[in-house]
This record gives structure tokens, C-alpha cells and sequence, in this order.
């Protein structure tokens, strides 16, 4: 009796562009597409994760040629043509499917690896399965692992420990300069989408203020307005910077606009509180020796650029031995799913075993007319004592993980072959 | 075999040696690894070994029957032990990330060179014998262990900025503070290892007038204090006054502290003077 097969079908960022994604994505939740999936006999367990970057659903199934199509049909079939499902759809089986949904949850699969909203979003999926209980003992147990698998990643590796793009390197920075944001100001001189980006990451991690300079002042009026921040014009940058402490600078200017001697004297006023300085210009707008001045720190674009390339370096080692754990970890979920396979034989094999002791005992007992309730009690012990022992070489033949020699598979036949246990599963099949 | 106290004393100070040893050795293992559960037990082994430690000095005092501030092997392990105890008073209030491994790192130097010296109890010379003695010595040396703590947040802060500054991150950027973090400290151990200081010179002083009859005999010993406390002075002035921070605070903090060494060592075997009791 084989066991059920792990199936997981799904499409990502990877391999399906975002088109064809944004028409799979569950746009109404989960509620109703898994209802729609209860319509299917072939599937045991089953659950669905979408997000903006992948739509996945996994089961169980007893026929997993058969299933496929018929979930792809029923979930994605109004929205996209066969032949682009064929086309896009990765579809994994057992230890693959299992290897993967480690993956996704550790967030290896992910767009910035690293990232820990999949984990979040994928308990979120989770939840919605278990409520409608259809998930069972094997994705349960399967769920469980890979959220336990993404928390050993995290805590083991540094996977998410560096930023990986250049305004989340910016932020980085600022925090090992300035340590607290909350009570900094943060100048945008100039605007522009990278700045404007740099300057959102930086609110979100707490920076209080925004003051934008900009050579038309409507503009600047405009995106101070979206920061509750405060418009200057261009003229008065130095003034402003007594009062800031971090700028993104990213003007058209063809020269520098702030030269080292223009810092110099601010400083003082600021009584040397740290200036950090992010040039995004190209070219650059600040001139490189005001790096050279105490407590003032200046970066430009190839700086940044530079720290996301070392991030990532460091990340891919990172990736490497995290993707061990998974390998570990799956190994580990592999065996549990053997033994799932074993069981039945095992709970099969020791009921015939204490049936058979059971009529034997009864017959035995009904012809022994006067005996003491304990000697009928030494008589059922012996019995099954009896049994017990017999059974005991098989079911290590059964359970043991070192002989491999021979097959789990063939193991399970021959011990099934031997005490003729085929006939009656096939008339009725157990569920776990 | 009798065990008289001073073998209770010796054998105290070494196993304190040997815990801060592997509480320096499990902060390293940290620092490298970052591992949580280390720095845990670095922690917990540390507190034992400043435990150990007091137990050392307690006998000690014992022994001596006087405050074992006077020798070399004295003096050294107690600037150990009161480095390991302001950094403990201080862990206690704020945290500072990986601090605990340079410290420890200090306070083994230190130890080192305390059991290297003569553990010889020599009797306490006549000027000596008053209750400013403890007073006296015990302020000055607790100024030292704030100075020292200032000190090493001043190399911890070199470290970080050079790394900052140079756009290339190496052992340290993600393992140290962030430079406000260390720069507070910096502002933090002076405006306590500071105040010490001018009440360790002026009970000195004050001693100084009860035992020799004068406020101030311009010994080496004295000079020198008179300088490291100007060094600092002059810092503190600064900080409060234009806002020295960062780089400069840092290094005036070193060569500030450099000058506590030499008072502390240097003038003795260098220079002499009345300050000299044990040879």
C-alpha cells in the first residue's frame, strides 16, 4: 500500500512574469478557493499560500497524475489558458515539495532573500487551512516543520542580517552613525525617486523630521507636504544644515553645491553633532573631502553600491548553509514520512495478531469451566505474551532504518506477502 | 599542609584569574559567533570571577591587616577589580554591544601583570598608617576603573569609525555599537571617573597636610596627577563647553589614560619620589 503522494504546484517570480501572476493570485482570500478544492475526492489535505510574488497549493493526494489537473483546473482555470499553465506551473512531488515549502518559508525562495514577511504571510495561510481543518496529520506536521526550519535559518545563519539594497544600506548606516533615528532630521536636497525612497525608509524607521530643498520651491512645497515636513529653497542649504542631520542629496547640478569649507564652519555651530551626508547625484553633488571632517560621514552612490555588493556576498554565503538546514531538515521530515508508510502495516499486522488471540482465547476459556478469575488472567497474559514475542522480529524487520539492503517498500510487501494482509486493506482502507 | 590565610588569598586570586580567563575566552567566542546563548554565559561567568575577585581582596585585607592597595601586585588587581566592577555597576543601567569582550580582554592584561609581581605582604610604613589610606587610594583607583572603561570605548570608537570612514567593512561594523552608543559612554565613565579623580587628588592633598605638614610636595607621583587630571579637565571642558565628541574625545580619552598608567606604574619605577613604598 503505497503512501499518499506531497504535491505542491505554484507558480513565483521566477519563473512566471507578473502578468500572469497577478490572474492566478487569490485576490478574495483564502476562504473560498479552499472550499472550492473540498469539491475534489481526490485530495486528502490541502492548503494555499498567495502573496504578490507566488500562488502555491499544496495536498496530499492518493493519485497525484489525476489531481493535478483537476486543481489547476478548478483554481486558475477561468483565469488563464491551459497551455499557460503547462507553461509556467513548477510542480513538485514528496521530498521535492517538501524541500521546496522549507525553502519558500525560510525565505530562499524569495525576491530579497532574506526577507522574514513570507514567514508571517505563510502562518497567515496556514491559519485559514487549519480553521477549515482541511489540513491534516501530514501537512500539519509539514507546516509545523518549515516554520521551525525558517527559525533555525534565522538564528543559525545571517541571512537577514544586511541590507541589500542601497536605501536600506543608507539606513544602516545612519543607525550605526547616529544609533537612535527618532529625534533626527533628515534633509532631501533635490528630489528624485531614489531619493524620495531613501527618505521613506528612513521616516519608517522613526526619523522625525523632513525638510526639503529644492530649486523650485513648489516641489519642494509639494513632497514636504507628503512628509509633514517643512520646504526651504536651495539658497538657504547651509543655514539648513545647523539643523539637520542626515541629506540625501540627488540634483541635476552639474557641479558640487556644498564644498568641504562650506561644512567646516557648521559644524562648529552644531557643536559637533555628526552630519551624514548621502550624494545619490550623478554626477555628485557633494565634494568627497567633506568626508574628511570629523563627525561627518559622506557617501556617495559607488559607496552605497559597494556595501549592497558586500551584503549580498555575504548573504549568498549565508544562503549557502542555510540551505543545508533545509536539506538537513527535509531528510528529517522524509523519515517521519516513512515511518507514516510503515504504520498501517504495523497497527494491521497487531490487530490480526490480537484478533486471533482474542477468538483463540475465548475458545479456550469457554471450555475450562471452573477457573479462578486469576488463573484466567495468567491465561490471556500467556497469550499475549505469546504474540508480543512473535511479532517482535517482524516489526524491527519493519521499522528498522539500517537494513538497506532491501527496500522499505519491499520490506512492507514481504512482511504484507507473509502473514497475508493485501486482501483485507483493499476492502477497507484506513485514512492515516 | 597549614592553610593559613594567605594561601586562601593566593589560591582566590588565581581562580578569579582563571574564571575572568574564561569569561574572556567565551566574550571572544561571542563576539565572533554573536550568538546569544554565549554572551549569556560569558555574563554569568564574568559576574563569578568579579565575585571571586572581592572574596580575594576581602582575605587579602585579612592578611594584610591594612587595604591591600599599597604593592604592585595590589594595586594592579585592584584597578582589575574595580574595572570589572564599574563595567558590572554600568551593564546593570545601559547596555553597550560586545563591550563585555574588550573588558574583559583589559582586565586579563591587567591580571596578568598582577600575578607577575611580588605578592609579598611588606608592613605598612609609618606615613601610611591612617584611615585616608583606604579613602585616599581606593577614590583614585575607582577613578581609574571609569577612566579605563572611558578608555576602551574610545579604542572601540576608533575601530567603528575607521571603518566607517573608510567605506570598508570588515571585523567590526556589525559587532560594534553604533558611534553615538559609543561616544555616550565616552561622556558617561568621564563624567563619573572625572569627579573621582579630583576627589582622589584632594583627599591626597588633604592626607598629604595631616602627614607631611604640606598640601602639596610636587612629588613625581603628585605631578603627574596634577597632569592626567589637566588632561581630563581640559576634555571635559570641551565636551561641555564646544562639544568635542567623536574622534578627537576619543583619542584625548587614550592619551589621557596613558597618563593614569604612567601615574599609576611608571612613576614609581621611573621616577620615585615619596609616593614609593614597596620595591
Amino acid at each position: 500500500m503505497p503512501r499518499d503522494s506531497i504535491v505542491l504546484l505554484g507558480v513565483n517570480h521566477k519563473t512566471t512574469p507578473l502578468e500572469i501572476r497577478e490572474k492566478l493570485a487569490l485576490a478574495d482570500g483564502y476562504e473560498d478557493p479552499l472550499r472550492t478544492l473540498g469539491s475534489l475526492d481526490g485530495l486528502k489535505e490541502y492548503y494555499l499560500l498567495s502573496t504578490c510574488n507566488r500562488v502555491e497549493v499544496l495536498y496530499t493526494t492518493e493519485n497525484s497524475g489525476e489531481t493535478k489537473n483537476q486543481v489547476l483546473d478548478l483554481l486558475f482555470g477561468n483565469a488563464v489558458s491551459r497551455s499557460d499553465l503547462e507553461k509556467y506551473v513548477y510542480h513538485y512531488e514528496d521530498e521535492e515539495a517538501v524541500e521546496h515549502l522549507m525553502m519558500v518559508a525560510s525565505s530562499l525562495d524569495s525576491m530579497i532573500v532574506g526577507e522574514a514577511q513570507i514567514l508571517g504571510q505563510l502562518k497567515e495561510a496556514y491559519r485559514y487551512a487549519s480553521s477549515q481543518k482541511t489540513s491534516g496529520l501530514v501537512l500539519n506536521k509539514l507546516l509545523h516543520k518549515s516554520f521551525f526550519v525558517a527559525k533555525r535559518v534565522r538564528t543559525e545563519t545571517r541571512i537577514g542580517a544586511s541590507a541589500v539594497s542601497i536605501s536600506y544600506a543608507a539606513v544602516e548606516l545612519a543607525r550605526k552613525i547616529f544609533g537612535q533615528l527618532d529625534n533626527k532630521t533628515v534633509m532631501l536636497v533635490g528630489a528624485g525617486e531614489m531619493a524620495e525612497l531613501a527618505a521613506e525608509h528612513l521616516v519608517g524607521q522613526g526619523v522625525a523630521h523632513v525638510v526639503v530643498a529644492n530649486r523650485t520651491l513648489e516641489r519642494a512645497v509639494k513632497l514636504a507636504r507628503r512628509y509633514n515636513g517643512q520646504a526651504v529653497s536651495l539658497d538657504e542649504l547651509i543655514e539648513q544644515l545647523e539643523y539637520v542631520d542626515i541629506i540625501i542629496s540627488s540634483t541635476g547640478a552639474t557641479g558640487t553645491i556644498l564644498s568641504k569649507s562650506d561644512v567646516k564652519p557648521v559644524m562648529r555651530e552644531r557643536r559637533n553633532k555628526p552630519l551624514f551626508f548621502i550624494d545619490i547625484a550623478v554626477p555628485r553633488d557633494l565634494d568627497q573631502n567633506i568626508n574628511d571632517l570629523d563627525n561627518v560621514y559622506l557617501y556617495d552612490i559607488d559607496d552605497l553600491n559597494n556595501v549592497v555588493e558586500m551584503n549580498k556576498a555575504e548573504r549568498d554565503k549565508e544562503a549557502v548553509k542555510a540551505e543545508r538546514i533545509v536539506a538537513e531538515e527535509t531528510l528529517k521530515f522524509s523519515h517521519w514520512l516513512d515511518g507514516m508508510e510503515v504504520n498501517p502495516t504495523i497497527v494491521e499486522l497487531r490487530k490480526m495478531a490480537d484478533d486471533i488471540c482474542r477468538v483463540e482465547l475465548d475458545k479456550t476459556i469457554g471450555k475450562l469451566k471452573d477457573i479462578s478469575p486469576k488463573e484466567q488472567k495468567s491465561i490471556e497474559k500467556m497469550a499475549s505474551a505469546i504474540v508480543s514475542k512473535m511479532l517482535h522480529n517482524p516489526l524491527q524487520f519493519l521499522k528498522s532504518n539500517n537494513s538497506q539492503c532491501v527496500d522499505r517498500r519491499e520490506r512492507i510487501n514481504t512482511v504484507r506477502d507473509l502473514f497475508q494482509l493485501e486482501d483485507e486493506t483493499d476492502s477497507k482502507r484506513h485514512d492515516s | 599542609m597549614s592553610s593559613s590565610p594567605y594561601q586562601i588569598s593566593f589560591l582566590l586570586f588565581q581562580i578569579s584569574f582563571v574564571v575572568y580567563f574564561l569569561a574572556m575566552a567565551a566574550y571572544i567566542v561571542f563576539f565572533v559567533s554573536q550568538k546569544g546563548h554565549v554572551r549569556q554565559m560569558a555574563r554569568k561567568i564574568f559576574f563569578a570571577a568579579g565575585l571571586i575577585h572581592t572574596l580575594n581582596i576581602l582575605f587579602r585585607y585579612i592578611e594584610a591587616g591594612h587595604t591591600p592597595i599599597t604593592s604592585q601586585h595590589e594595586t594592579v588587581s585592584f584597578l582589575a577589580w574595580s574595572i570589572a566592577w564599574s563595567y558590572l555597576s554600568f551593564r546593570w543601567r545601559f547596555t553597550v554591544k560586545n563591550f563585555g569582550t574588550f573588558v574583559s580582554v583589559l582586565i586579563i592584561i591587567l591580571m596578568f601583570i598582577a600575578a607577575l609581581a611580588s605578592r609579598e605582604i611588606s608592613p605598612l610604613v609609618p606615613a601610611l598608617q591612617s584611615w585616608w589610606l583606604p579613602v585616599h587610594a581606593s577614590l583614585a583607583i575607582m577613578a581609574d576603573g571609569f577612566l579605563a572603561l572611558a578608555f576602551i570605548g574610545g579604542i572601540m570608537y576608533l575601530l567603528q569609525e575607521r571603518e566607517i570612514k573608510r567605506k570598508r567593512f570588515g571585523l567590526f561594523y556589525s559587532r560594534l555599537p553604533s558611534l553615538d552608543a559609543l561616544d555616550k559612554l565616552n561622556h558617561h565613565c568621564l563624567s563619573i571617573g572625572f569627579p573621582l579623580l579630583t576627589l582622589g587628588i584632594i583627599t591626597g592633598s588633604v592626607w598629604a597636610k595631616q602627614a607631611w605638614g604640606a598640601y602639596w610636595h610636587w612629588d613625581p607621583k603628585e605631578t603627574w596627577s596634577l597632569i592626567t587630571w589637566f588632561l581630563y579637565a581640559a576634555l571635559v571642558h570641551q565636551r561641555f563647553t564646544v562639544g568635542w565628541r567623536g574622534r578627537p574625545a576619543a583619542i584625548m580619552t587614550i592619551i589621557a589614560f596613558m597618563a593614569v598608567l604612567f601615574t599609576l606604574w611608571g612613576v614609581n619605577l621611573l621616577l620615585g619620589g615619596i609616593h614609593t613604598y614597596a620595591s
